[in-house]
């Protein structure tokens, strides 16, 4: 398998949207810590703009990649090798090398300015969110041969992820408001892993004391140790699910 | 074996035993199925019912036995800023085996060629490329789709020169092909699909015998015809 991940990063590495989407995320770090007075707000700037760009640029750059990797993969389809593993290989070939923009980019600059528990775990929701969106990205792409369709789902679900269902919850707290929602709300995070990954930085920083009750009752599940534990879960799963029914699809498929 | 895109349904019940040391060619009209049939055998398209056997054992949800299998596509497709070099060197690679056969890569002249992006080939070059890798680990099954389809009539030659050597060494060729001429040059047998069916497969100086005609395109052809009218 590494054999095929080495030349999938290497046809990855010529493209050279990576070292851009490197460059942009150091340039945005390094300008949101020079900016904002304490590190706090500068991480919480970052938390808000990182939340929103990763996941759009891992879904469109992951499903691209997949398209264009279509030669590469009837190639190697006819060769002695698992489709599993080309699939494989692929997945991790574009999760690894976004995950180390996103470290270079932004985990350096934390690193140097916000070092500390909130720092770490912004690094770690930013590199769930890569697998999760390239997992995403690459359902998409299995499940249509028409790239301009492939491109579509994945926006759509960025689009439902990042902004449409953030309305839909809040639709339903308003909606509701007259009921205890505090378990509920938190079943609708777990949904989502854009949102639970922003509150689990939400809740290192002190601004979740403005959070109210609701807050308070985050802050006591997810500020203990198995509160996190089965956050990260979560987000584990967020990753596997996607990743292993669109393998599923990818060996049972003509190419 | 049975196989449908949808609701085109593309082999209807295909079912052959081929014997190795033959030259074995795969006629029939367009989208008679004659590629599905191949790509079925690589595990590139999986068959919707039935089996696929080699040496006795199913190859179905395998991978191990491709390495027994060179197979030369009707439109070779690779990576686009891949090298030669690189392809050929990633094939080898995956393979675990140092190659064998460099014969083609040698006639063809490659190495010349070795630093240029398969992107920038001509669909000829490319032929090239895809006949030689076919060859390259001395598999004992060919697959060749339309192998003599743009490659320039001394390019040809030598790939049929190629193919009748092979089969001195006890090798199954298969080789789809439109080309009568050429047919009857390399193999010993046709199969012949029409709409996902095995509408003949015979030698051809079996056809030949049959039909009372001397050349192989006049034989298939009138063969057609008798079936087109029943």
């Amino acid at each position: 398998m590494n054999k095929i991940i080495k030349y999938v990063l290497y046809d990855i590495l010529r493209s050279k949207i990576i070292v851009a989407y490197t460059l942009f995320l150091l340039l945005l770090s390094i300008g949101l810590f020079n900016l904002g007075g304490s590190p706090d707000k500068g991480l919480l700037s970052l938390l808000n703009l990182v939340l929103l760009t990763v996941p759009l640029i891992s879904i469109v750059f992951a499903t691209t990649h997949f398209y264009n990797s279509y030669e590469f993969m009837e190639l190697l389809v006819s060769q002695p090798i698992r489709r599993s593993k080309i699939f494989m290989s692929e997945y991790l070939g574009v999760s690894l090398s976004l995950s180390a923009a996103f470290l270079i980019g932004v985990g350096i600059p934390v690193l140097l300015f916000a070092p500390g528990a909130t720092g770490l775990y912004l690094v770690l929701t930013g590199v769930f969110i890569t697998f999760i969106f390239v997992a995403l990205a690459f359902l998409a792409s299995v499940i249509t041969r028409d790239k301009a369709k492939g491109i579509g789902i994945a926006l759509m679900l960025w689009f439902y992820f990042a902004l449409i269902y953030d309305g839909i919850v809040l639709f339903i707290l308003y909606s509701f408001g007259d009921y205890p929602l505090e378990y509920a709300t938190l079943a609708l995070t777990a949904l989502n892993p854009v949102d639970l990954g922003r509150v689990m930085v939400l809740l290192n920083l002190d601004v979740s004391a403005m959070m109210g009750y609701t807050g308070a009752l985050y802050k006591s599940i997810f500020g203990s140790g198995w509160g996190v534990g089965i956050a990260f879960m979560i987000l584990v799963l967020w990753v596997l699910v996607p990743l292993l029914v669109s393998r599923r699809a990818f060996t049972r498929r003509d190419l | 074996m049975y196989k449908s895109y949808g609701k085109l349904q593309v082999l209807r019940g295909v079912s052959v035993e081929l014997e190795e040391g033959k030259v074995i060619s795969i006629i029939g009209p367009n989208g008679a199925g004659k590629t599905t049939m191949s790509k079925c055998i690589l595990g590139m398209v999986l068959p919707d019912s039935g089996d696929i056997k080699i040496n006795g054992e199913s190859v179905l949800k395998k991978h191990l036995y491709r390495s027994q299998i060179g197979y030369m596509p009707q439109i070779g497709k690779y990576p686009e800023n891949m090298k030669i070099r690189q392809v050929i060197e990633m094939v080898r690679d995956i393979r675990k085996k140092a190659a064998v056969d460099e014969e083609l890569i040698g006639l063809y002249r490659l190495e010349e060629m070795y630093d240029k992006r398969m992107g920038s080939l001509s669909g000829g070059t490319k032929q090239k490329v895809s006949a030689a890798l076919a060859f390259l680990f001395d598999p004992q099954i060919l697959i060749l789709d339309e192998p003599t389809a743009g490659l320039d009539p001394i390019s040809a030659e030598i790939l049929k020169g190629k193919i009748l050597k092979e089969k001195k060494k006890g090798k199954l060729v298969l080789i789809t092909s439109h080309v009568m001429s050429e047919i009857e040059e390399v193999a010993d047998e046709i199969l012949c699909l029409v709409d996902g069916n095995v509408m003949f497969y015979e030698t051809i100086s079996d056809l030949k015998a049959q039909t009372q005609e001397t050349r192989l395109s006049r034989a298939v052809a009138k063969i057609m015809n008798e079936g087109r009218m029943q």
